[in-house]
C-alpha cells in the first residue's frame, strides 16, 4: 500500500491506497471528487485534467503515489464558494459546454493556459487544447469563452 | 412577452453543476457494497468456443462470481432485438439472427462478450478476467461488406445465407430506367461512406441493483431513452416486468445515438446483480467503447444521376451495400433504408428515383445509427453527384443546384417523403453571401502564390427530423410508436415542473423546455424544473435522437401547457366573474379584456389547489398530461460552404472557412441551436478529414481501437464557424420547429470533400481525406496534367 | 494496471540498486508513456522507481559551448527556457510540439530518449545536434545511443542523468503530426553544428531515429531548401501503417527538411 499525503483543494488529506491506484481513481473513488472524469485509457481526452502544484496535468496518467507531497486543485476547488472562477462563468455565458463531461478538464486546461499565456490569439488557444477532446461543441464556443476571459484580464 | 421565452439567447440553467464538477453521471453514483464488473471478450473476429474454464478466475482475490452464456441460458434471459422489420424486395422478411448478450457457441467480432467477472474492486475484476480460459477454434472472418456477399465468404449466421440480411428497394425502377434512357447527360460515382465510432466522451456505464425484498431492479445507465431500455429489457429480454424495473439515465455525457441501443453489457449487469445478489457496477474504458459501442455509417455505394439538355435532373439510381456488423443492433435495419433512401431526393425536384440497399452481416462490431443516421449518407451521395455533374457539364456548382431546387410546397418526392415547406434558394443565397462566394477566385489566386491549392465546396442538404408519425413508422416496419409524452405540474405557489420523455444529454432541455413555459405563463425559467430520465418519475417517453426533442418533445409539452392554460383560464374567469372568452393571458397574468381586472397566474394556481372557489364541476389541482404524435416528419435544410487550402507537398488540408446557413423553422434558443450546429459540423468535418474506423482484412482485428489511432477532431483541426439561419416555420407542428441536432453532421462531409476535390481539380477523393490520400490525389492529378 | 510497488528513490544509487535487485522494476519519471502502457496492461512492473525528485537529475545550464539539461527536465520547462530558446531554438521549438500542455508538464527528456519511441521527437534533436547522453555509468554519444525500435545503448539499471547539447550555429525542427496521436508521422531536425558540419535526423519515419545522409550531403553543397528537397530518401525499411505508407513518409522527409532549412536560425 502507498501512503498518499496531499493537499486537495486546500484540504490536507492522508490516505493509504494500493500502489497501482491512479491519481484520478484516488480523487474520484477515495475522495469522492467525481468532477474529474475519465474518458480514455491513453491520455488523449483530457477529461481528467487537474492542477498539480499549479500546473495542468492528466490525473489518469499519473499514479497517486507520484503526486504525494503535492498540492492538487480539482474542478471542485476552482470556485471561491458561490463565486465562480471567471473561466467557469465564461463557459456558462458563452455556452462552451453541452453534455458537460469534458468540461471540468477543459476548464482546468483553459485556466492553466491563461496563467502561462495571458493573451493568446485564437490559434494559440486552439493549439493549447490539443490535450482535450470535446465531442459536443466543435470547440467554437470554448475558444470564444477562453478568449473572452483573456480579454477581460480576469484569467488568473 | 417574458424576456426568457421563445427566441431568447438564454444561458443554460443546467450549466452550473457541470462547470463546478457537480454533475451526476452514471459512474459517479456510489452504491453501498457495489461490486465491479469486467467483461471477458473475444480476441478473435470469428471463432467457435470450445471450452470456457472459469475456475482459476473464481479462486482469484475478491471475486464474487463469473458468469457465462450457459448461465444466461439457464436463467432463460432472452436475446437482444432489432426493432424495425425490413422486407426484401421479394417480400421476404429480413433474416435476423439471434443476438445473445453473452456468446455461447460462436463469437462473431473482436470484443464479442463471452463472460462477466464480478469482483469487489475494479482491479480485482480485471485481474480475474485474465484468468478466464476460453479455448477457441478460429474461423475465417470477413469485415468488408462487399466481400461478405461474395461467393465463398465465411458464413456468419446460419439464418442469413450469403450474409445478406435483406435486399430492399425503394422507388420506381421502370421510371428511372426510362428517364436514363432518354437523358442528355449522365454522371456516376462510386463512393464509400466511412465507418465511424461515435465516441461520446463519457464511456458507457451501468450500475445495476436488485432489491430482493421488492423483487425490483434499478438500472442507472448512460441512456438517451430510459423508457425504451426498460421496454426492451422487459418485453423481449424478459428480465422483469416493467413495474419491477426502474431505469434511470442521470447526467449523460453525450450520446450521438450510441446510447440509444440496448446493449449486452447493461443487460448482463442487471441479470448478474440478481443472480449474484450484489449491486454490479460497470464502466467501459475507451478501448471497450471502440469495440462495443455500435459504430456508424459503413456504406459502399454506386450512384448515377441523369440530366436533360437543360441540366434538370431527370433520374437518380443508387445501389448501396450497408454493413450492419456481426449482430443486428436495436435500430440498425432502419438506418440504411427508411432513414437513408427516403432522403435521396435532397432539395431537388427529381421525378424518378430508385434505390436498392443490401444489408450484410460482417465480423465487425454491430453498426447502428450515429448522428444523422442515414441522412448524412444520403446527402453525401446526392451532393457528390451534383458536384461531379457541375464539373462535367461545366456549370457553376451553385447554379446547377439552383436550377434543380424544389420551389413549390408541399412537395411529394418519389421516395415517400412529403416536404411541407422550405426555401432552399434563401439558404443558398445566405450561405453564398456569407462565404463571399463571388470573390473566391481572388482568394484562390492569392493562395496559389503561397503554394497552396484553395478550393470551395457546397452542400445543400435536407433531412427528415421529428421522428415520427407513429402510424407511418408502423406501416414501414417500425416496432414502436414515435410520439412523445409530457406532463405539466403547476405547484400551488406557481412554480412549475415539466416531466418529459425526451432526454437531455447536452441538448439543454432544462433551459429550452423551460423557455416554452416562460413564453406561455410569464414564469421566470428559474421557477420551472424539467424532469426527465427516470422511469419512476416520467410516465413514458421515447427519448432523444433524430433531432426529435424540440419538434416532438416540445410539441407534447406545448399540448400539456395548452391544457393547463385552458383550465387556469376557466378558473381565472370564474374568479374574476368574467366570461372565459373575455379572459386573456398576458405577461403572466389573466386579464379581462377592456377592463383593469386581472389575476396573476400564480394566484390562479393557488386557487386551483385551495379549491375554495372553483367553477362548478372543476376538479382541484393544476396538472395536465399529453401525448403528441407528429403528423409528418419535419424537413430542416440548408446550405454549407466549405473552403479549404491544400498543401500539395504534404497533403495537409486546412479548413480556412466554414459557412452554414440553416433553416430550422422556429428557434427557441439561438445560442443553443448554434451550439448544436457547431458540434454537428465538427463531427461531419471529422468524418470527412480525420475519422475512419479500420479493421484488418485478414485478422478482423480492430486497428483503430484507441484515440492514438482513431483521429478525433481537435480544436486546431477546426475553425470558428460562420453560422446563420433563415426560417420557414414547419407547418405540421404547433411551434413551427424543425429540429437542429444533426444538420451539421449531415450537410458538412460533402461540403468538405467537394472543396478538396475543387482545390485539386479532381472528381473523386475518399473520406477521410487523410494527408496521404490527398497527397496521392494531388500527385495523380499533376501526373494527368503532365500527360496531357 | 497490474499490482506494483511504488518506491520514491532518495538517491541515484538507491534507484540503481532497486533496478539491479528487481529485474522487473521500471524507472518512472514523468510517466506520460509508461502510465498509459501500464494502465492498458501492455506492460507490468514489479516496482516503479520514481526518480523525478532527485536533485542530481535536475538543472538546465550553460556549460561552455554546451547546454546541459537534467534528465527530469520537463518538455514544458525546456520549451520555456530562455537559455534553450536563445542557444538552440530548434530544440525549444521541438519541446513545445510534444504531446499537449498537460503532457509537457510531466513528460521528461530523459524518459523520452530512454524509451526511444520510433515516433518521439527528442531523439531527432539528440541525434542531429550530436548530443552526449550522460548516464549513471558513462557518457554515450548520440550516434551510439539509439540502437533500434524502443532500444537504446542503455544497459539494464543504467540511468540517464543529463543530456548535453553542443550549441549549434543553426537548428530547426519540422514535424508532420500523426493526426490521432499527434506523435510525429515524420519529424526532421536540421542542425548546422559549430564546426559547420550539417546533421539531419529523422524520427517517425523508420523503426528508429536515423540520419538522412543524402540530405546532409545536399545541404553541405548548398544549405538551401531547394537542395534539401531535391535529395531522395528511399522508402525501403521505413514504417508503413494506417497513418502513412513508407512511400509517403519517404516523400515527407525532404519536404520537411526543406522547411526546416528555411526556418533554421
Amino acid at each position: 500500500m502507498a501512503q498518499i499525503n496531499v493537499k486537495v483543494n486546500g484540504r490536507a488529506v492522508s490516505k493509504q491506497v494500493e500502489d497501482r491506484t491512479l491519481l484520478v481513481e484516488f480523487l474520484r473513488e477515495t475522495l469522492g471528487l467525481t468532477g474529474t472524469h475519465v474518458g480514455c485509457d491513453t491520455g488523449q481526452c483530457g477529461a481528467c485534467v487537474v492542477h498539480l502544484d499549479g500546473r495542468a496535468v492528466k490525473s489518469c496518467t499519473m499514479i497517486a503515489a507520484q503526486a504525494s507531497g503535492s498540492e492538487i486543485t480539482t474542478i471542485e476547488g476552482l470556485a471561491k464558494g458561490d463565486e465562480l472562477h471567471p473561466m467557469q462563468a465564461a463557459f456558462h455565458r458563452h455556452h462552451a459546454l453541452q453534455c458537460g463531461f469534458c468540461t471540468p478538464g477543459m476548464i482546468m486546461t483553459a485556466v492553466d493556459l491563461l496563467r502561462r499565456i495571458p493573451h493568446p490569439d485564437e490559434a494559440t488557444i486552439r493549439a493549447n487544447l490539443d490535450g482535450n477532446l470535446c465531442r459536443c461543441t466543435g470547440y467554437h464556443n470554448i475558444v470564444k469563452a477562453i478568449a473572452a476571459v483573456a480579454e477581460s484580464g480576469a484569467g488568473v | 412577452m417574458a424576456h426568457d421565452g421563445i427566441g431568447a439567447r438564454l444561458p443554460r440553467k443546467e450549466d452550473r453543476r457541470f462547470i463546478t464538477g457537480a454533475g451526476n453521471y452514471t459512474d459517479d453514483i456510489v452504491v453501498r457494497n457495489a461490486a465491479h464488473a469486467e467483461f471477458v471478450r473475444s480476441p478473435h473476429a470469428h471463432a467457435r468456443i470450445l471450452r470456457i474454464d472459469v475456475s482459476a478466475a473464481l479462486r482469484a482475490p475478491g471475486v464474487i462470481g463469473v458468469l457465462t452464456g450457459a448461465e444466461l441460458a439457464d436463467d432463460k434471459v432472452g436475446g437482444l432485438i432489432c426493432g424495425w422489420m425490413i422486407h426484401s424486395k421479394d417480400g421476404s422478411p429480413m433474416r435476423a439472427a439471434p443476438y445473445a448478450p453473452l456468446a455461447r457457441d460462436v463469437v462473431r467480432y473482436v470484443g464479442n462478450p463471452v463472460a462477466i467477472v464480478v469482483a469487489e474492486t475494479k482491479n480485482e475484476a480485471r485481474d480475474a478476467a485474465e484468468l478466464v480460459e476460453v479455448e477457441y477454434e478460429e474461423l475465417a472472418s470477413v469485415v468488408d461488406p462487399a466481400a461478405a456477399q461474395a461467393p465463398g465468404a465465411p458464413q456468419i449466421h446460419a439464418e442469413a445465407p450469403g450474409n445478406t440480411i435483406y435486399q430492399w428497394a425503394l422507388g420506381d425502377k421502370g421510371a428511372v430506367d426510362r428517364a436514363f434512357a432518354g437523358a442528355a447527360h449522365r454522371v456516376e460515382v462510386d463512393l464509400i461512406n466511412n465507418r465511424l465510432v461515435p465516441n461520446a466522451i463519457e464511456p458507457r456505464a451501468a450500475t445495476a441493483i436488485y432489491d430482493r425484498a421488492e423483487g425490483r431492479f434499478t438500472l442507472y445507465t448512460t441512456s438517451q431513452n430510459p423508457h425504451v431500455t426498460r421496454l426492451v429489457l422487459s418485453a423481449f429480454v424478459g428480465l422483469a416486468p416493467e413495474h419491477k424495473l426502474r431505469v434511470v439515465a442521470p447526467d449523460v455525457g453525450g450520446g450521438f445515438w450510441s446510447k440509444i441501443f440496448i446493449y449486452p453489457e447493461e443487460t448482463v449487469c442487471l441479470w448478474a446483480a440478481r443472480r449474484l445478489g450484489v449491486p454490479v457496477k460497470w464502466a467501459a474504458d475507451r478501448r471497450e467503447s471502440f469495440l462495443a459501442d455500435a459504430h456508424g455509417r459503413d456504406h459502399v455505394t454506386h450512384a448515377e444521376m441523369a440530366f436533360d439538355a437543360s441540366h434538370k435532373i431527370v433520374g437518380l439510381r443508387v445501389k448501396t451495400i450497408a454493413n450492419l456488423g456481426a449482430y443486428m443492433s436495436t435500430f440498425s435495419s432502419s438506418v440504411p433504408t427508411y432513414l437513408y433512401a427516403t432522403l435521396l431526393s435532397g432539395q431537388y425536384d427529381i421525378p424518378a428515383i430508385y434505390a436498392e440497399v443490401d444489408a450484410v452481416y460482417t465480423n465487425t462490431t454491430p453498426v447502428d445509427a450515429y448522428r444523422g443516421a442515414g441522412r448524412p449518407e444520403a446527402t453525401y451521395v446526392v451532393e457528390r453527384l451534383m458536384d461531379i455533374a457541375a464539373r462535367r457539364l461545366r456549370i457553376d456548382a451553385a447554379e446547377i443546384r439552383r436550377k434543380n431546387f424544389i420551389r413549390s410546397f408541399p412537395h411529394q418526392t418519389p421516395v415517400i417523403m412529403n416536404y411541407d415547406t422550405g426555401d432552399y434558394e434563401a439558404s443558398l443565397n445566405a450561405a453564398l453571401s456569407a462565404a463571399r462566394y463571388a470573390e473566391f477566385p481572388a482568394r484562390r489566386a492569392e493562395a496559389r502564390s503561397r503554394g497552396k491549392l484553395r478550393g470551395i465546396g457546397l452542400s445543400c442538404y435536407i433531412e427528415a427530423c421529428g421522428l415520427a408519425p407513429s402510424q407511418a413508422v408502423g406501416s414501414l416496419g417500425g416496432g414502436v410508436g414515435l410520439w412523445e409524452s409530457a406532463e405539466v405540474r403547476v405547484n400551488p405557489v406557481g412554480t412549475i415542473e415539466v416531466l418529459t420523455g425526451s432526454h437531455s444529454h447536452g441538448q439543454g432541455h432544462e433551459t429550452t423546455f423551460a423557455q416554452l413555459v416562460a413564453e406561455r405563463f410569464g414564469v421566470p425559467t428559474d421557477q420551472v424544473s424539467i424532469i426527465h430520465g427516470d422511469t419512476d418519475k416520467v410516465q413514458f417517453g421515447m427519448g432523444t435522437y433524430g433531432s426529435r426533442s424540440a419538434a416532438v418533445g416540445m410539441s407534447a409539452v406545448n399540448k400539456a401547457l395548452e391544457r393547463v392554460e385552458a383550465k387556469a383560464r376557466r378558473i381565472a374567469a370564474h374568479l374574476m366573474e368574467a366570461a372565459e372568452s373575455d379572459v386573456e393571458l398576458k405577461g403572466g397574468e389573466f386579464v379581462v379584456a377592456g377592463t383593469d381586472k386581472k389575476i396573476a397566474f400564480a394566484n390562479v394556481a393557488l386557487a386551483a389547489y385551495t379549491a375554495h372557489n372553483l367553477p362548478p364541476g372543476t376538479e382541484p389541482g393544476l396538472k395536465e398530461g399529453a401525448f403528441y404524435d407528429p403528423v409528418n416528419f419535419t424537413f430542416p435544410a440548408g446550405t454549407y460552404v466549405c473552403e479549404v487550402e491544400v498543401d500539395p507537398k504534404t497533403g495537409a488540408v486546412e479548413i480556412v472557412q466554414f459557412t452554414a446557413a440553416d433553416d430550422f423553422g422556429t428557434i427557441v434558443n439561438p445560442m443553443i441551436v448554434e451550439g448544436q450546429v457547431h458540434g454537428g459540423l465538427a463531427q461531419g468535418i471529422g468524418q470527412a478529414l480525420l475519422e475512419g474506423c479500420r479493421y484488418d482484412r485478414d485478422s478482423g482485428q480492430l486497428v483503430t481501437a484507441t484515440f492514438m489511432d482513431y483521429a478525433m477532431p481537435r480544436a486546431r483541426d477546426l475553425v470558428s464557424f460562420n453560422v446563420s439561419t433563415t426560417a420557414t416555420p414547419c407547418k405540421t407542428n404547433p411551434l413551427g420547429i424543425k429540429g437542429c441536432g444533426e444538420a451539421g453532421a449531415i450537410g458538412s462531409p460533402a461540403a468538405v470533400i467537394n472543396a478538396i476535390a475543387n482545390a485539386i481539380g479532381v472528381e473523386r477523393i475518399e473520406m477521410p481525406a487523410t494527408a496521404q490520400r490527398v497527397w496521392e490525389t494531388c500527385r495523380a492529378a499533376q501526373a494527368a496534367v503532365a500527360a496531357q | 494496471m497490474y499490482q506494483t510497488t511504488y518506491v520514491r528513490a532518495s538517491s541515484l544509487a538507491e534507484a540503481a540498486n532497486l533496478l539491479r535487485d528487481n529485474p522487473d522494476a521500471k524507472l518512472i519519471s514523468g510517466g506520460q508513456t509508461l502510465v498509459p502502457t501500464l494502465r492498458q496492461r501492455l506492460a507490468r512492473a514489479s516496482h516503479l522507481v520514481d526518480i523525478v525528485h532527485l536533485a542530481e537529475l535536475r538543472g538546465l545550464t550553460l556549460e561552455g559551448d554546451r547546454v546541459v539539461i537534467g534528465a527530469t527536465t520537463t518538455h514544458a520547462e525546456l520549451a520555456a527556457s530562455d537559455l534553450v530558446r536563445q542557444r538552440i531554438p530548434g530544440l525549444a521549438h521541438l519541446a513545445g510540439l510534444i504531446g499537449d500542455p498537460p503532457v509537457r508538464h510531466l513528460g521528461t527528456i530523459g524518459g523520452s530518449i530512454a524509451n526511444n519511441d520510433p515516433a518521439a521527437d527528442y531523439p531527432a534533436a539528440v541525434l542531429a545536434l550530436n548530443a552526449a547522453v550522460h548516464t549513471s555509468r558513462r557518457t554515450i554519444g548520440a550516434d551510439d545511443f539509439f540502437t533500434g525500435l524502443f532500444e537504446t545503448a542503455l544497459d539494464p539499471g543504467e540511468i540517464v542523468v543529463r543530456v548535453s547539447f553542443p550549441i549549434p550555429r543553426r537548428s530547426a525542427y519540422e514535424k508532420f503530426h500523426q493526426s490521432a496521436s499527434r506523435f510525429a508521422l515524420v519529424g526532421v531536425f536540421v542542425a548546422v553544428l559549430a564546426d559547420g558540419s550539417i546533421r539531419v535526423a529523422v524520427t517517425g519515419a523508420g523503426p528508429c531515429v536515423f540520419r538522412a545522409t543524402s540530405i546532409e550531403s545536399a545541404l553541405a553543397r548548398s544549405f538551401t531548401a531547394e537542395a534539401a528537397e531535391s535529395a531522395a530518401i528511399s522508402a525501403d525499411g521505413l514504417n508503413s501503417d494506417i497513418h502513412g505508407s513508407a512511400e509517403f513518409r519517404a516523400h515527407l522527409v525532404p519536404v520537411l527538411a526543406a522547411r526546416a532549412v528555411a526556418q533554421a536560425r
